[in-house]
């Protein structure tokens, strides 16, 4: 006589898919959860900047109470991008056609994910330069150039903190999409615009992707598509 | 008749597994694994965990198909962009009658035809959407487990609608 097992979830307590007998868990009063919500909505949607800006500026005076050097505000500024890099990178990949749905296993097409798709994503426009460093003694890293980076416009900067990039925070999106994909890599943000009168980009932005070891190890292992 | 559905996280650890059978053809939609074997099924989806990696870097689809076989168990396995897996294995049940002579050529029966491949494709299509509307959650961090009753019945459901 088959009986029916029980399901062993992992959760410990059996879901009994009734409302009452979950004494945490609350929905929301017009019943839909975040699983009802398309997940192609906010394709051409787009958020004010001055809401962005607003809440960019809080974040980054949030951080710097607390910490006390430049590295620091940088790093904290990393890590809250890098859960984002993680969610955008399964997001951009479902709404690809199915054509063109594809994994990036190399860093090339990685690299290109980044600089073209994920980039128009949050800023409407591809990034502006890709390249590889020519340094024998660093064949693992890379650079993508950003003349104008968008977080940077309404952070101004003391001229006694002017190693300090805002845009660590999209350099922590990156990397939270280079480390979702499985291309372990620290990133970066440096200011090569020298604030010079004249210069037609003074807020470029470099982000350095410094891939570890065992990505390029792979990578020569792996054959030449 | 009996699949057995799980997702593993980066770390190889199962972030969500459900049981359940075939709704198709006059299934009641419950696993029927046999008592004995249940336990089994884990350390045959850790089994192709191994295959799974070797594979993924051969090329760039998220469906990669039947990947594995044990005895009678079929493993089939999706990746996501993130390297989150969802393994489906596929265990069809022995025919009731021995003296039948037909063939059944329905999905559950036939776990390496194309129909059953395309269907298992849709299943694994709908549950990425999900588990991307999962990941979306702000507080939900990568390789915590999946405890949400909506993810359960929505898999359920996929389950019933595609297998």
């Amino acid at each position: 006589m088959a009986s029916q097992p029980a399901k062993q979830t992992l959760a410990g307590n059996a879901s009994q898919s009734q409302r009452t007998s979950q004494p945490g868990l609350r929905y929301p009063s017009n019943g839909k959860t975040i699983y009802h919500r398309p997940l192609n909505r906010s394709r051409t949607q787009e958020l004010s900047q001055a809401s962005f800006a607003y809440l960019f500026g809080e974040m980054v005076s949030y951080a710097q109470k607390r910490v006390t050097g430049i590295q620091d505000l940088e790093k904290r500024l990393n890590v809250q991008g890098h859960p984002i890099g993680l969610k955008l990178l399964d997001l951009l990949l479902y709404r690809e056609p199915p054509r063109t749905q594809t994994r990036p296993l190399n860093i090339i097409a990685l690299l290109q994910f980044i600089t073209t798709i994920l980039w128009r994503h949050l800023f409407s426009r591809p990034a502006d330069a890709l390249e590889k460093s020519s340094n024998p003694d660093t064949p693992d890293e890379y650079m993508i150039s950003d003349n104008d980076p968008l977080v940077n416009q309404y952070i101004s900067v003391p001229k006694e903190m002017n190693q300090l990039n805002c845009a660590a925070f999209v350099a922590g999106i990156v990397e939270g999409v280079c480390d979702g994909a499985g291309f372990p890599a620290r990133v970066t943000a440096h200011s090569v615009g020298k604030g010079e009168e004249g210069e037609l980009w003074p807020g470029k932005t470099v982000f350095l992707l410094k891939f570890q070891q065992e990505v390029v190890e792979r990578e020569a292992f792996l054959p030449k598509s | 008749m009996s699949y057995y559905f799980a997702i593993i996280g980066t770390q190889d650890n199962p972030l969500f597994e459900y049981e359940f059978g075939t709704s198709k053809q006059g299934g009641d939609g419950i696993a029927r694994f046999p008592e004995q074997a249940r336990h089994m099924n884990q350390f045959i989806v850790h089994s192709s965990l191994d295959i799974v990696e070797e594979v993924q870097w051969g090329g760039g689809q998220m469906y990669l198909k039947c990947i594995d076989r044990f005895y009678n168990n079929y493993v089939s396995c999706f990746i996501t962009g993130g390297n989150v897996k969802f393994f489906l294995l596929h265990a069809p049940s022995q025919p009731a009658v021995a003296n039948t002579t037909r063939a059944s050529t329905s999905i559950a029966a036939n776990p390496t035809s194309p129909q059953t491949e395309e269907a298992i494709k849709q299943f694994f299509a709908e549950v990425y959407e999900n588990w991307v509307k999962t990941i979306m959650n702000p507080f939900y961090q990568v390789n915590m487990e999946v405890k949400s009753p909506v993810f359960r019945g929505r898999v359920a459901a996929a389950g019933k609608k595609y297998l």
